[in-house]
This record gives structure tokens, C-alpha cells and sequence, in this order.
């Protein structure tokens, strides 16, 4: 197909300017009136189309960028914190670590592989855009009641999407978590997390673009694939939302990798000047942002941009989502420079536009004007909402006592924990993930024969040439959020800081995903404005900064929200990956410690959930100065080499830790602590605590006791079996939570 | 030694092999974009894995009639060796040097975990530092791996001796749990008639460097460095 076609004008018929066309764009009455007020007449269709995306809630953060102002994003490893693609922190020798996570909830639901494969691919691209080399990709997923008819296939669905196109971009997934809640019936949530490592001179941004300075489209042909997807999704699902299938877009993990090496290529050389990456309102919001931030306009000649179809009109160019695309800006001179390392790999190369001085976007195709827009009130005087919240309720309280169970009964309920669909062995999910490509995966995930041969509480990549490592986790605990939104939000990044630290390294920042209802919503605000408190609060006392993220509202379905579920992504960095340790027992004949005060907190417990049937109670509450104290604790404790293992308590309490140390090992124990209440003292869900085991129990209940720090002995590991008054044998045990997923996904 | 890894659009294991090959050889093996069309002298040709152009086409068959892969048949055919691994097994085939087809796999799902392999011939370049039926752990990573050849070409692989990996189970046990993929005969790696060249599917460049995923991988590389030095 030529250009030339393309370039004859069709016949264009756009709808009439009107407020019910604005409000079937997404915009309100008031917004609509901004729009003409802005631009001192009634917008194009064209522009009508550039506001409503730019104004979504999915672009423009309105209901909730009020509140994320509050969150720490500073600290002293802190290169770039969020604005830009991406967060950037210092990981040493010149070296940085380039993360972020975002969400592609709506469109997995709508279509489940090419809605998480998608998801994947743009997450990479905010990350390549920075100049970093994507080295590691994590997945968190919340699916609907595993009885739920769709969630089968949604499962089967996203899972496929995300290993068609991590696996054939080479990138290694190394990590992740995925719950099944009802709440998630109408509504599956897809956040994918990519780290990257960049060198510190060599990060790209969007700002920095200055006048009369050539604008190059770079990537896939643009399609008319994804058109409002962003406005789709900043809108509650009703039932037959079947029909929005055509604003989910189409992934080509094969061209996404050739524009990875095709960008960091170029990026070796001196001429790029700023880049974006397209991805959410496509060519609209990348435009918009180098313009924007580097304080200058745009004009762009659309009919230079790369089609693959024919007779686009403006609206559907600038609106596309098409995958694999991004726009630079070069140093002018060095376009064909750029286009011969561009046209190498076999990529589209196109001079669009120029920047100008006037800052206004301007959009020419056909020979006509099609778009004139001031770019500071366009950005500037997006709507921003104080929506009202209330307060959340408070949490019912529980009464342990009704639910204690003797010595008798522990192991069996152990067995229905371990095998319940948020305990259950992910194999079947994982396998599909090419953990290992490239060469530097040290833990990855599961428990038993994991791909890695090794598993901790984060994944562990190593960095090339270098001793030092980066751990990555997602955490959320979304019930917790719910019950309490306040200490549910603390939780969320106190577990993150567990788990990096539990593998012996050091947790420097984080990313964060907030998937809530619709903000419109009293209740829903309420939830959102405390659960940030409460990440806030627990960031500042864990030093634990906030350097990017990614909001995903109006998560409901027919009215009904989903639990709240603000994940949290972590980093954090091990000097030398030979000191990490992993979950798995080692050795026969360790000592086991439980490292935290075991209180016995059964409110929102897993056990009370899946032993009980009830899901009540208040989420356990952290204390962030004691985690920071066992944290640092636990740290010193590994590089010493005092620890042979360590697995943080979170879902399902001690007993289960205990058991996933036996499983990931094959190899047993024998606990002889004798708890006062059996079922709060081992299946309770108190924080701050670690599982450890020791060659060397005196001196680590001497350094215990001298930093003042709660330290029990459970046992010693023993045999192939798990001793606690009875006996399961280990073996046992691992096929229990080996089976429940691959017999519901094939049954 | 000198080594050639040939880097196609969507290769992506190329980093891997490269660590592999020079961790064990100490020489950096070159890497070739697949448009040359003239190779650098060498003595071994890797074929890495990845999905080379997006495995959009039959895996491996776009890759095969690379520009660059005139000159690897050619070098290969008068004897350079040539190792070529997962997404490069499937261009092997695709080329004929090898005989057999790489099916989806029998679960119609990507599978990345760990397998037991048991060395068959030991008596090549390829593998004369395993002892025969020695077996040893790498990782697979692949979604069509599924290794098929017909009854009488079986037969001929087997008195060629051209098998040159099989999976097993721990012990050495060549049983169906064991074959990952569904392979006919259990087969991972094949070779040539005259052993100048092996696919397979699994990696064992991913079983190398102290840090990797263990260190079973080994002598492979040392077969081929031992030989070729």
C-alpha cells in the first residue's frame, strides 16, 4: 500500500458538535463547556476527541491526583520519581534500576490475551523509553471465584497473552502473585511490573525538546485498533460490555522486540533529544507530553504517519492505541542517521512534524487544519475533583476463642490451606512464563522445582558483569484493604519490604498500581484517600519511597466494586547474589525460628476464610517501626551468614510458611513448640515476622536477644516429614498444593 | 576456538550462548546479523534460541531462508559444526540438515521448567565429555518442542547413533512423565549423519555460568571446546 493512496482525501462525514456526543466521549457537562472555553468556539471533532481522552480519568488522574500528591517520592536513591515513563532509582556504580507497573484491567476482561499481552508490551516500552534494557517482568493477577463460569477461561486467557509476549520479547517474568476473589467476578485485574537497568547518563525523558527540532514516528503502522480504549477505561462495565472488544488492541511482541534493540541502539548515539513512548490515547497524549513538557508546540503533518489501513481520518490517528509505536524527537541533522539504525531492524521511520514556539498542537492532513489546541490549558486545566469521600467503616471486631482448634486438628486444616485457590501452587501459570531467558535469573517463582532450581520471597536477577542482584516483588493483601483500607495500605508496602529483605536485600523503592471502584462514589473515595494514607505513612517510616505508578478506577461491574487492590511493586538490591537466601529449608538439622511477636491476629485471615467460611474482622495492623527493626534485623542476620532460610508470614499464618520452607526444600521438620491457642498462635496473620532457620541457634538467639528482638524456636528440620504432634509427610503435602489448579483448569 | 552466533530478528537466547561459550572456552564468540551474507572464520556456528520473526510462520521457517543462512548451510555441509538450539533446532529442520518436524507441544502450551536428559551418543564432538547414559538437568523453554520424525526414519536415527539427547527422569528412565512435550522416542537433540552438527530443543547454555540455574550444561561446551581447540 503507498503513501500516495493514502493520501487522497475520502470522503469525511464527522458527527455534529454537540454536549450528548461530549458526554458519549466521556466528558461532563461542565468539562465540555471548559473545552469551549478553552479554545473560545466549539472544538472539531478532531479536538472533541483530543480533550475527552487527555481529560479521562485514565490519562488525567482527576479524582485521584490530589491524593497522590500526599505520597513520599523522594529518598536518597531516587533518580526520577514519578512524571515521567518511568521511576528511576540509583542502584550503584552508575548504575539504575528503571521500573514501573501499570494495569490493563478492562481490556483483559473484554479480551483476555491480547487485553494482558498488551499490558505487558506497554509496561515494556515505558520502561525501554528511558533508555533501560527491560531485564525482568512481574505479573499480578486477581481473578473472579474459581466456580465463577468465566474465570476459567480468563485465567487460561490472560496467562496465555502474557507468556505469548514476554516469552518472545526475551524477557525473563520472573515473579508475580494471583488470587481468585468473587469480587473480581465482573472485572479481572492484569498490573504488570518490568524493571529495567539503565546507566545513570543515559536515561532518556519526555521533557527536554526545543523549537524547531524534527518529531519521528517510529514503530508499527498505526491501525485503527484501540481507538478510545483509555476512555473505556475510565468507565464502569456494564453487562455486554462484549462490544467495546474493538477499543482493546492488538499486540506484535516480535516488532515490540525489534523496536527495543532498535531504540537502545539509537539511544548509543547522540541523536535523540526526548522520546515517548505511544501508549494510552496513542499519538494524542505522547504529542501532547513532549510538548507539554518541554514548554514548546507541535505541529504534525498526519499524513506522514504510517497507516495500515486506508481512508484514517485524524480522529482515528491521533485516537489509536495501535501497539508498538513511539514518537522522538531528534537533533535536527541526524534524521537519517536515525533512520538508517531504524530501517535496520526493519521498522516504520517518519519525519511527522516539527516543534514550534507557540505551544499550540496543530494537526494538518489532507491539506486542512484539523486541530488547533493550546497545549498549557489543555494540560494545565484538566479537571481536577475533590470527590467526596466517607470515612471507611470501622471493622467488626472477632472473638478468637470461637475459633481455636486442637493440636489434632492443625494439620488438617494445614492441608485445606495449602491447598485453597489463593495457597495453591501457581505451577500451572508459571510454566508458561519463560523465567530464565537471558541468563541471570536466580530465584524464580514457586515453591518446589522451580524453573530457577532456587525461590525466595522476591525474584532475584542478577545484573551482567556485576556480583550485586535486584529483588523484585508485588504485594497486596486486597482483603486486608478492604476490611481496614488504612492499615490494609500500610500492609501492602510493609509486605513488599518484607519480602526483599527476606531474600537479604536491601529494599530502596517502589512502584505502585491502585486498582479501586468508581471514585464518584463516597465509599470508594473513602477507600482510596485511606489506603494512601496508609502507603504513605508506611513509604516515610520504611523509607521506602514512591517512584512511579498507575491508577485503574471505576474497577466495577453492574455497581459492584471489586476489593480494593492497590499493589505494591518493590525493588531492592543485594550487593552480591551469593549472600541471598531462599525460602527452602537447606539442610537437615537447622534450627527454626520465628522471628516478630506472634499475638494470634485471626481477623481477615485466610483461616477464618477458607477453614470458617467468614470473612470478617479487622486487618492485622502494623506496626512500620517494628518492621523496620525485624527488617533490619533479619538483613544483618543473612549477610552474616547466620541464615540458612527465610520466608516472611503473610497469608495463612506461621504453620503455612513453615510448610512452604518444607515443600520448596523436600525436606521435613519437627515442631515441638506448644502454643496456648493452637489456631491463632499458627494460623494467624500478625506482621513483621520472618521464618529463619540457623546452623547456629545460640548466637542468633544471643543477637536476637541483644537487638531486642521477639525470637521463639519452633523446631528443627528433620526428615520427609511435618511433625506437629502428627505427622504429614512432605511429599504428601506438595501434591496437595500441586493439584488444585491444574485439575480446575482441566476439568 | 572461534564461535559464530548468528542473531536473527527475534532471536533472544544469543546473550545466553554468548556467556555460555565464552565462560567455558574464554574466547568471546562473535555475533552475525542475520542480513551479512559472508561469515567470519570460524570453527563452530551457533544457531541461538528466541523467536526468530516473531514465529509467526512456522517456527524457524522465515529464519531458514535468512540471507546470512546460504553461507551456514553451506559451511555446514563441508564440516564446520554447527550447534543450534531450541528456536535454531527448529531452523535446523526447517533447513534439512537435519531430518524431523518440531510440533506444538503436546499440552498446546509454552512450557519453561527444568528436564532430565540422558546423553545417548558420546562418542562426538558435541558430547564426548559425558559418559554414556550420563544424565544431567537443563531447562527447556518452548511451545513447540515436540520433536516428530516417521517409523522409518526413527529407525534410522537409531542405528546412525544419531540421537543425541532423550528425556528421562532423574534416574535415567526414558518414561512418558518424563518427555515434557510429547517427542516421539522421548527425543531432544538429534544429529547429523556424521555428527558435524546437533540440534535440540532444551538449554543448555542456560546451565552454565556459576550463577545460572546449575552447572549440567558444562560439558557440553567442554565436548565442543576439547574438540575444536
Amino acid at each position: 500500500m503507498s503513501q500516495a493512496a493514502l493520501k487522497q482525501k475520502p470522503s469525511i462525514q464527522e458527527p455534529a458538535i454537540t454536549l450528548e456526543l461530549a458526554k458519549s466521549f466521556g466528558l461532563s457537562e461542565s468539562e465540555f463547556a471548559l473545552v469551549k472555553d478553552i479554545l473560545g468556539r466549539m472544538p472539531t471533532y478532531t479536538e472533541l476527541g483530543i480533550f475527552s481522552v487527555m481529560w479521562s480519568e485514565h490519562c488525567s488522574y482527576k479524582s485521584s491526583r490530589l491524593h497522590l500528591k500526599k505520597l513520599p517520592t523522594e529518598g536518597k536513591c531516587v533518580i526520577q520519581g514519578p512524571g515521567e515513563n518511568a521511576g528511576v532509582i540509583d542502584i550503584g556504580d552508575g548504575q539504575a534500576a528503571v521500573f514501573k507497573m501499570e494495569s490493563h484491567n478492562h481490556p483483559s476482561y473484554i479480551e483476555p490475551y491480547q487485553g494482558a499481552a498488551t499490558g505487558v508490551g506497554g509496561i515494556m516500552r515505558d520502561v525501554f523509553t528511558m533508555g533501560a534494557r527491560p531485564i525482568a517482568n512481574l505479573n499480578a493477577l486477581r481473578f473472579g471465584d474459581p466456580s465463577h463460569p468465566r474465570t476459567r477461561a480468563l485465567v487460561k486467557g490472560v496467562v496465555a497473552g502474557i507468556s505469548g509476549y514476554g516469552n518472545c520479547v526475551g524477557v525473563p517474568t520472573v515473579g508475580g502473585e494471583t488470587n481468585f476473589h468473587k469480587s473480581y467476578n465482573g472485572n479481572n485485574l492484569v498490573n504488570a511490573m518490568t524493571v529495567g537497568l539503565a546507566d545513570q547518563d543515559k536515561i532518556y525523558y519526555a521533557r527536554g525538546a526545543g523549537v524547531g527540532q524534527p518529531i519521528v514516528y517510529v514503530g508499527s503502522k498505526t491501525g485503527r485498533d484501540g481507538i478510545h480504549g483509555a476512555t473505556m477505561a475510565s468507565a464502569e462495565f456494564g453487562d455486554g460490555n462484549e462490544e467495546n472488544r474493538p477499543t482493546v488492541q492488538v499486540g506484535d511482541p516480535f516488532t515490540e522486540k525489534l523496536l527495543i534493540e532498535a531504540c537502545l541502539e539509537l539511544m548509543q548515539s547522540d541523536a535523540i533529544i526526548s522520546i515517548q513512548d505511544m501508549g494510552a490515547a496513542g499519538l494524542t497524549s505522547s504529542a501532547v507530553e513532549i510538548a507539554s513538557k518541554g514548554e514548546i508546540g507541535v505541529v504534525l503533518d498526519l499524513d506522514h504517519v504510517p497507516q495500515r489501513e486506508l481512508n484514517m481520518v485524524p480522529y482515528e490517528i491521533m485516537l489509536s492505541e495501535s501497539q508498538e509505536r513511539m514518537l522522538m524527537i531528534l537533533k535536527p541533522g541526524s534524521e537519517n542517521k536515525a533512520r538508517a539504525i531504524i530501517e535496520k531492524w526493519d521498522l516504520d521511520f517518519a519525519v511527522i512534524g516539527h516543534t514550534t514556539d507557540d505551544q499550540h498542537l496543530r494537526l494538518n492532513m489532507y491539506g486542512e487544519c484539523w486541530c488547533d489546541i493550546p497545549v498549557p490549558p489543555l494540560v494545565d486545566q484538566a479537571p481536577l475533583y475533590d470527590r467526596p469521600s466517607v470515612p471507611p467503616k470501622a471493622p467488626q471486631q472477632i472473638d478468637n476463642k470461637a475459633f481455636d482448634v486442637s493440636d489434632k486438628g492443625l494439620l488438617g486444616d494445614l492441608k485445606k490451606l495449602i491447598a485453597c485457590p489463593d495457597l495453591a501452587s501457581k505451577r500451572w501459570i508459571w510454566e508458561q512464563y519463560d523465567s530464565l531467558v537471558m541468563g541471570e535469573t536466580i530465584f524464580s517463582p514457586g515453591v518446589a522445582n522451580t524453573q530457577a532450581l532456587k525461590s525466595g520471597d522476591a525474584a532475584l536477577v542478577k545484573i551482567p558483569n556485576k556480583d550485586k542482584a535486584l529483588a523484585m516483588s508485588s504485594d497486596v493483601t486486597p482483603r486486608y484493604v478492604e476490611a481496614n483500607p488504612f492499615e490494609g495500605g500500610k500492609q501492602a508496602v510493609a509486605e513488599s519490604y518484607r519480602n526483599i529483605t527476606a531474600t537479604g536485600a536491601t529494599p530502596l523503592a517502589v512502584t505502585n498500581n491502585l486498582n479501586f471502584g468508581n471514585p464518584e462514589k463516597p465509599e470508594i473515595m473513602g477507600q482510596i484517600v485511606a489506603a494512601l494514607d496508609g502507603m504513605g505513612e508506611a513509604c516515610r517510616a520504611l523509607d521506602y519511597p514512591i517512584v512511579s505508578g498507575n491508577v485503574s478506577l471505576y474497577n466495577e461491574t453492574s455497581g459492584r466494586a471489586i476489593q480494593p487492590t492497590p499493589t505494591i511493586g518493590g525493588v531492592g538490591v543485594i550487593a552480591n547474589y551469593k549472600q541471598a537466601v531462599g525460602l527452602a529449608f537447606t539442610k537437615e538439622g537447622h534450627s527454626i525460628f520465628v522471628i516478630g511477636e506472634t499475638k494470634g491476629h485471626l481477623g481477615q485471615s485466610l483461616f477464618l476464610r477458607e477453614i470458617h467460611g467468614i470473612e470478617k474482622g479487622d486487618a492485622p495492623h502494623v506496626d512500620l517501626a517494628t518492621e523496620k527493626l525485624n527488617g533490619d534485623f533479619i538483613r544483618t542476620q543473612i549477610l552474616n551468614g547466620e541464615i540458612s532460610a527465610c520466608h516472611d508470614v503473610s497469608d495463612g499464618g506461621l504453620l503455612v510458611a513453615v510448610a512452604e520452607m518444607a515443600m520448596a526444600g523436600k525436606i521435613g521438620c519437627v515442631i515441638d513448640y506448644k502454643a496456648d491457642h493452637a489456631a491463632s498462635f499458627w494460623f494467624g496473620e500478625d506482621q513483621a515476622r520472618y521464618v529463619v532457620t540457623t546452623p547456629s541457634p545460640d548466637q542468633f538467639i544471643q543477637a536476637a536477644k541483644s537487638s531486642g528482638i521477639p525470637c521463639e524456636k519452633l523446631g528443627i528440620t528433620h526428615g520427609y516429614d511435618l511433625t506437629l504432634g502428627e505427622s504429614l509427610k512432605i511429599s504428601d503435602l506438595t501434591k496437595i498444593n500441586e493439584d488444585w489448579l491444574p485439575l480446575y483448569m482441566n476439568s | 576456538m572461534k564461535s559464530a552466533i548468528i542473531v536473527f530478528p527475534g532471536t533472544n537466547r544469543e546473550k545466553d550462548m554468548q556467556m555460555a561459550l565464552e565462560y567455558v572456552s574464554g574466547q568471546t564468540p562473535s555475533l552475525v546479523w542475520h542480513k551479512d551474507t559472508s561469515l567470519p572464520d570460524c570453527d563452530l556456528m551457533v544457531l541461538p534460541g528466541g523467536f526468530s520473526y516473531g514465529d509467526y510462520l512456522r517456527c524457524g521457517a522465515m529464519a531458514a531462508h535468512s540471507p546470512i543462512m546460504k553461507e551456514v548451510i553451506e559451511r555446514a555441509k563441508k564440516g564446520t559444526r554447527l550447534l543450534a538450539v531450541c528456536n535454531g533446532f527448529q531452523m535446523l529442520v526447517e533447513t534439512g540438515l537435519v531430518p524431523g518436524a518440531l510440533l506444538h507441544n503436546q499440552s498446546l502450551k509454552f512450557i519453561c521448567k527444568q528436564v532430565h536428559l540422558r546423553a545417548e551418543n558420546t562418542q562426538t564432538d558435541f558430547t564426548r565429555r559425558f559418559a554414556k547414559g550420563q544424565v544431567l538437568q537443563v531447562p527447556i523453554a518452548h511451545g513447540e518442542g515436540n520433536y516428530f520424525v516417521n517409523d522409518d526414519m526413527l529407525k534410522s536415527l537409531q542405528d546412525n547413533n544419531q540421537i543425541a539427547f532423550r528425556y528421562c527422569d532423574e534416574n535415567g528412565q526414558t518414561t512418558t512423565d518424563s518427555n515434557p512435550n510429547g517427542s516421539i522416542y522421548n527425543i531432544a537433540g538429534v544429529f547429523n549423519d556424521s555428527k558435524t552438527i546437533m540440534g535440540m530443543m532444551p538449554h543448555p547454555e542456560d546451565s552454565v555460568v556459576t550463577h545460572a540455574n546449575g552447572h549440567q550444561g558444562i560439558p557440553l561446551f567442554q565436548s565442543i571446546v576439547e574438540a575444536l581447540a
